[in-house]
């Protein structure tokens, strides 16, 4: 509903653009996190799904829906391709890092976490590329 | 839960009568109307036979009293009556209009910290004893006059606007407020010609958000502001709609109304022509 207004009007109704401001600002609230630091995890989402397959970044959509007054995220990620590559993605150089606030993006990444953590949002991710122009279904 | 004092008569006051509802009027942000709904919801459950006290908790700001057009009247407050200056009936104003009303002021010259937080609880289980309802106008902000403000109240109204500041504090407030107070919304100011036209989170917008049983929703009307002017509560003015929102508000409160509240309708090119005498 928020996009087809976008669509037909150039730029979005401001109520719907309060709402979906609020919606960001109140989870942000909710789980104590800067809004740099949900765009951060955003970007190192897409960093680690994109060393095992090859990902539409530009047309990514990463959400979070509230539900009741907990927060759930959801991840629509286009796949384009398999990464081709000659050897499995090796273990990072240095020790995992515990879980972090920190906003900068830690350069090593534990793969084995993100491997169980990807495994629920798999299903959304087996999404193709929509043809442009299409509808774009809702993240929720 | 205390559904069963509803229908209890003022009359009944020979036999021990059962405690009043203490309902605390909160909001966060300021601004948003806590005490122009404090005003009128008191005035309207006062007009429904129920005794009520509005108390006043905004220490230093003083401003139910003017709202109300009391301010000529007050003579103590309830730091005089908290320090044993006077005893309470000494500070309790009464209201002509209303006669079932009372207004407990707050000391306009003093600070919230100077507010003790556990004889102001009393002072709140106390006024329960004789009135039907208790109404505290919470001052805005989170600090201590909120913390006294909601102390003594088992009840919450929560005031929230549709803007993203105002529906951003009531939620940390109904965060606040904890599982133990029933709490309540109350959607205020609302423009429905803007919502209409997608410039105005609607209702369902902000209780997405909010998620409490809504209490009414008052539009944002000149009656509102004219009444305020005069220091005469809407509520108590037959003829305006805003009135008898703040009416059907005083109904769900005392359980005789169970009908979900309605959004205000757009005022009509009449109402906008002949209605702007008052």
């Amino acid at each position: 509903m928020f996009e087809f207004i976008q669509r037909l009007f150039g730029k979005p109704a401001s109520g719907a653009m309060a709402k979906e401001r609020l919606r960001l600002v109140l989870l942000s609230d909710h789980l104590s996190l800067a809004p740099d630091v949900v765009e951060s995890l955003k970007h190192d989402l897409l960093e680690v799904i994109s060393r095992y397959v090859e990902v539409d970044a530009a047309n990514c959509d990463v959400t979070f829906e509230q539900q009741e007054r907990q927060v759930a995220m959801l991840a629509n990620i286009p796949i384009l391709g398999m990464r081709t590559r000659s050897t499995p993605p090796s273990p990072p150089p240095a020790a995992p890092p515990p879980p972090s606030h920190e906003p900068d993006p830690a350069p090593a990444l534990d793969l084995a976490a993100p491997r169980k953590a990807a495994a629920p949002a798999g299903a959304r991710k087996k999404r193709r590329k929509r043809p442009a122009g299409a509808a774009v279904p809702s993240a929720g | 839960m205390h559904e069963v004092l509803e229908h209890e008569s003022p009359a009944a006051s020979a036999v021990p009568r059962k405690r009043g509802r203490a309902i605390v009027i909160t909001s966060g942000k300021g601004g948003v109307g806590k005490t122009t709904t404090t005003a009128n919801t008191g005035a309207a459950l006062a007009a429904t036979g129920a005794t009520v006290v509005l108390v006043d908790a905004d220490v230093g700001l003083r401003n139910l009293d003017i709202v109300l057009g009391l301010e000529a009247r007050v003579r103590h407050h309830v730091l005089d009556v908290l320090e044993g200056v006077v005893p309470l009936d000494d500070a309790l104003v009464s209201d002509k209009r209303v006669p079932a009303m009372k207004l407990l002021a707050a000391a306009q010259t003093r600070e919230k910290d100077d507010v003790d937080t556990a004889a102001f609880t009393d002072l709140i289980g106390s006024l329960r004893d004789r009135f039907d309802y208790v109404l505290i106008d919470c001052p805005a902000g989170i600090e201590k006059g909120f913390a006294n403000a909601i102390a003594g109240a088992d009840e919450a109204i929560v005031v929230c606007t549709p803007e993203v500041s105002a529906v951003r504090d009531a939620d940390r407030v109904v965060g606040l407020l904890g599982d133990a107070r029933a709490v309540k919304l109350i959607v205020n100011r609302l423009r429905p010609a803007l919502v209409r036209k997608g410039k105005m989170l609607s209702v369902d917008d902000v209780n997405s958000i909010l998620r409490l049983p809504l209490l009414g929703v008052i539009a944002d009307a000149p009656d509102v502001i004219v009444s305020t002017n005069r220091g005469e509560p809407v509520a108590l003015d037959p003829a305006s709609p805003v009135g008898e929102s703040y009416r059907q508000i005083a109904q769900r409160i005392n359980g005789t109304l169970t009908a979900p509240p309605e959004v205000p309708r757009e005022r009509s090119f009449f109402d906008k022509v002949f209605g702007s005498r008052r």
